[in-house]
């Protein structure tokens, strides 16, 4: 997990037009053998990327393999983006592929959870807006989105839209803050309910 | 003031308040806690990182003993070789085996009595009651849910963070009750219920939700049909489902090896039975169906919310007003190569599976070997019947269920996670098409470019028969 918080970002879009796109899709389980947080970026999307299992053959009608989106740095997505299985390969292939933010219309909650512990940043907005950016990146693949998590703003262009998101998920975010260690500063509390538990329920 | 069991069970594992904010909002208030974790399930697959992390800061496991371990995804299902399916996979098994080990976690390791897929193992052994906090990192853990306790999902950073404090920081969900009134219909099952409420509410229906599943019907079911519903939750984007525990729940976990003994089991059910919604509490959402109007359900499309009844024909995109699930039934109608208004009785299966932490359990057992002692499984169909557990493999055999199968051209296989998600080598290939008892219809779950269709283990042991679907009300 990478420590050192996001605020500003700016970069140019993937458009994943699509709804309901589950973690399977986005790191199929031949992937998940893997004992450790990196390395998942080539295999990001693999069904839909390549044509071959071997990742050899990229797929020319997938977004992904389209030159005006390479170097992409943000992901555009539609609703319930995450669906599925928990797997946090999810957020660490599309971090380690360079994906710093994913906007979309909905996420579902362990995925969002997921983003939230690994830096990456996910911004929820209506879905009229994101017809917009869309429409936005389709006629110029080089535009510029900037998306401003301390005043919780992305623009593009002309457009300037204003999202929602927690403050305490904000802060951890922005100071990338180790929320293990924040816990354990509790660890008074933990103990106290921990000895306030009947007998039969303590392990 | 009146309150639901999730209320109650969230009520009496906060740690800390601090919070005051919905989790993805600033506008809407909502409250967040630090809740204690009472049970802790792990396998070889989401822990790896988790455990490197606590390392690296020289952490330790706060609970060791609250923490059970299984491995069960990427194991073989021909062989206990931990290497049968590669170097890699026994890299991981062996990781997890070693973490254990240091960390003094108890682990069923393959060819272990108690081994089994994580969500059929842990409720067996009694490690699971009324009123606990469930966590595993698996999005199936909603199952647990089955017993009255609070069980959900987590990621691999969030399996770290149980590691280290036994809690979570979590946001309070909204709540939302499914009540099923009347009785089953006769070959109606767990698996149609919840088949049935995905259909209507969606795939996405209950995101941000707790459901609590109540009615006449839901409280007819045993341990094991509730632990069906309760399983695919989550594939209606629920947070977790609950069922209120009952008489059938104590009656199952009396005399378990983990269950409260003695004085202490009288302590467990005086808390036990105080654990239910009062009847005034407010659901921010209700849904009900008729138990009567549910039929043996099979999935279309490529998300377990696109089903239909077996009678029914697959539907064409322009069946929906929304337009999202006009293009996703579009998208499906292509992946799965079906044809609007075809009938399902006309689409043949080349594949057939029974197990998963859906309906790997003994009673799916026997609902499926009913069917299948029927008849002989037909030309071209390959089929695979594969135990949640070591207890359900034994219990299967001492009933001489894996005869009737053998018999009737099933492979009987060892237990695991196996073709539910194809981490080992029970995966299927391009084109392939499959009847599955399994809990997710997604591209690619099964196998690259395979197609799989949801059914319950009677449909799918009458799908294998048939080489095709068919109505397992003709079998009864
Ligand atoms: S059986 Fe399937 S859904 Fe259940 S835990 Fe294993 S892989 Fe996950």
């Amino acid at each position: 997990m990478t420590n050192t918080g996001i605020n500003i970002h700016t970069g140019t879009a993937m458009p994943l037009n699509q709804a309901n796109v589950d973690t399977d899709q986005i790191i199929p389980k031949q992937f998940l053998t893997a004992v450790t947080r990196s390395g998942y970026g080539k295999h990001l999307f693999h069904d839909w990327r390549y044509l071959d299992q071997h990742e050899q053959v990229p797929n020319p009608d997938f977004v992904f393999n389209k030159a005006q989106h390479q170097g992409a740095s943000v992901l555009l997505t539609r609703e319930n983006f995450g669906c599925g299985s928990s797997r946090e390969h999810a957020p660490w292939s599309l971090d380690d592929y360079g994906f710093k933010v994913v906007i979309g219309t909905s996420f579902a909650d362990i995925f969002y959870d997921n983003c939230i512990n690994n830096q990456l940043l996910p911004v929820q907005l209506a879905s009229e807006t994101m017809d917009q950016l869309f429409a936005i990146v389709e006629n110029d693949p080089a535009a510029q989105i900037t998306v401003n998590l301390q005043d919780q703003k992305v623009s593009v262009g002309d457009l300037s839209v204003t999202f929602e998101i927690a403050e305490q998920h904000k802060t951890n975010l922005i100071k990338g803050l180790d929320t293990i260690g924040q816990t354990l500063e509790l660890d008074d509390k933990i103990t106290a309910f921990e000895n306030n538990l009947p007998e039969w329920q303590r392990a | 003031m009146a309150t639901t069991l999730y209320d109650k069970i969230w009520q009496a594992h906060l740690v800390d308040v601090e919070y005051v904010k919905d989790a993805k909002k600033t506008s809407e208030t909502g409250e967040e806690g630090l809740i204690y974790i009472d049970r802790h399930l792990i396998h070889e697959v989401t822990t790896p990182q988790a455990f490197a992390g606590l390392d690296e800061k020289s952490r330790k496991v706060r609970c060791p003993e609250r923490t059970f371990a299984t491995m069960d995804h990427s194991i073989s299902t021909r062989s206990l070789a931990l290497d049968a399916c590669g170097p890699t996979n026994k890299l991981q098994l062996q990781t997890l085996a070693d973490n254990c080990e240091k960390h003094g976690i108890v682990l069923f390791p393959v060819g272990h009595q108690k081994q089994g897929i994580v969500h059929v193992m842990g409720p067996e052994l009694g490690l699971i009651q009324p009123g606990m906090t469930v966590v595993c990192g698996d999005s199936h853990t909603a199952t647990h849910g089955a017993f009255g306790a609070l069980a959900f999902g987590i990621g691999t950073s969030q399996v770290e963070h149980v590691f280290a404090t036994q809690t979570l920081k979590q946001s309070k969900a909204k709540s939302m009750k499914v009540q099923v009134n009347g009785s089953l219909p006769i070959g109606i099952t767990a698996k149609d219920i919840i088949l049935a409420i995905i259909g209507k509410i969606g795939h996405a229906g209950a995101t941000g939700y707790v459901i609590e599943y109540t009615g006449e019907a839901i409280s007819a079911l045993s341990m094991e049909e509730r632990m069906t519903v309760c399983n695919m939750s989550i594939e209606a984007g629920a947070k977790a489902g609950l069922i209120a525990p009952d008489k059938t729940t104590f009656d199952y976990l009396k005399g378990r090896e983990y269950a409260p003994k003695g004085d202490d089991w009288t302590q467990a059910m005086a808390y036990w039975t105080s654990l239910m919604s009062d009847k005034d509490a407010v659901f921010d959402k209700i849904i009900e169906l008729n138990a009567t109007d549910i039929t043996p359900q099979v999935t279309w499309g490529t998300n377990p919310g696109q089903v239909i009844g077996v009678n029914q024909p697959v539907p064409k995109p322009s069946d929906f007003s929304d337009p999202i699930d006009k293009d996703s039934a579009n998208k499906a109608l292509k992946y799965m190569d079906l044809i609007a208004g075809q009938k399902l009785s006309d689409i043949t299966v080349n594949n057939v599976f029974i197990g998963s932490c859906t309906n790997g359990r003994i009673e799916d057992m026997r609902a499926a070997a009913a069917i299948a002692k029927q008849g002989k499984v037909a030309p071209g169909v390959t089929a695979i019947v594969v135990p949640g557990s070591v207890s359900v493999k034994q219990q299967a055999e001492a009933e001489q269920l894996d005869k009737i199968f053998i018999e009737a051209g099933f492979e009987w296989r060892l237990p695991g996670c196996s073709m539910c998600l194809g981490m080992n080598d029970d995966f299927l290939k391009q084109g392939d098409r499959c009847a599955s008892t399994s809990n997710r219809n997604f591209e690619g779950r099964q196998g690259r470019g395979a197609r799989t269709h949801l059914v319950s283990p009677a449909m799918a042991a009458a799908a294998a028969l048939a080489g095709h679907f068919a109505d397992v009300r003709d079998y009864q």
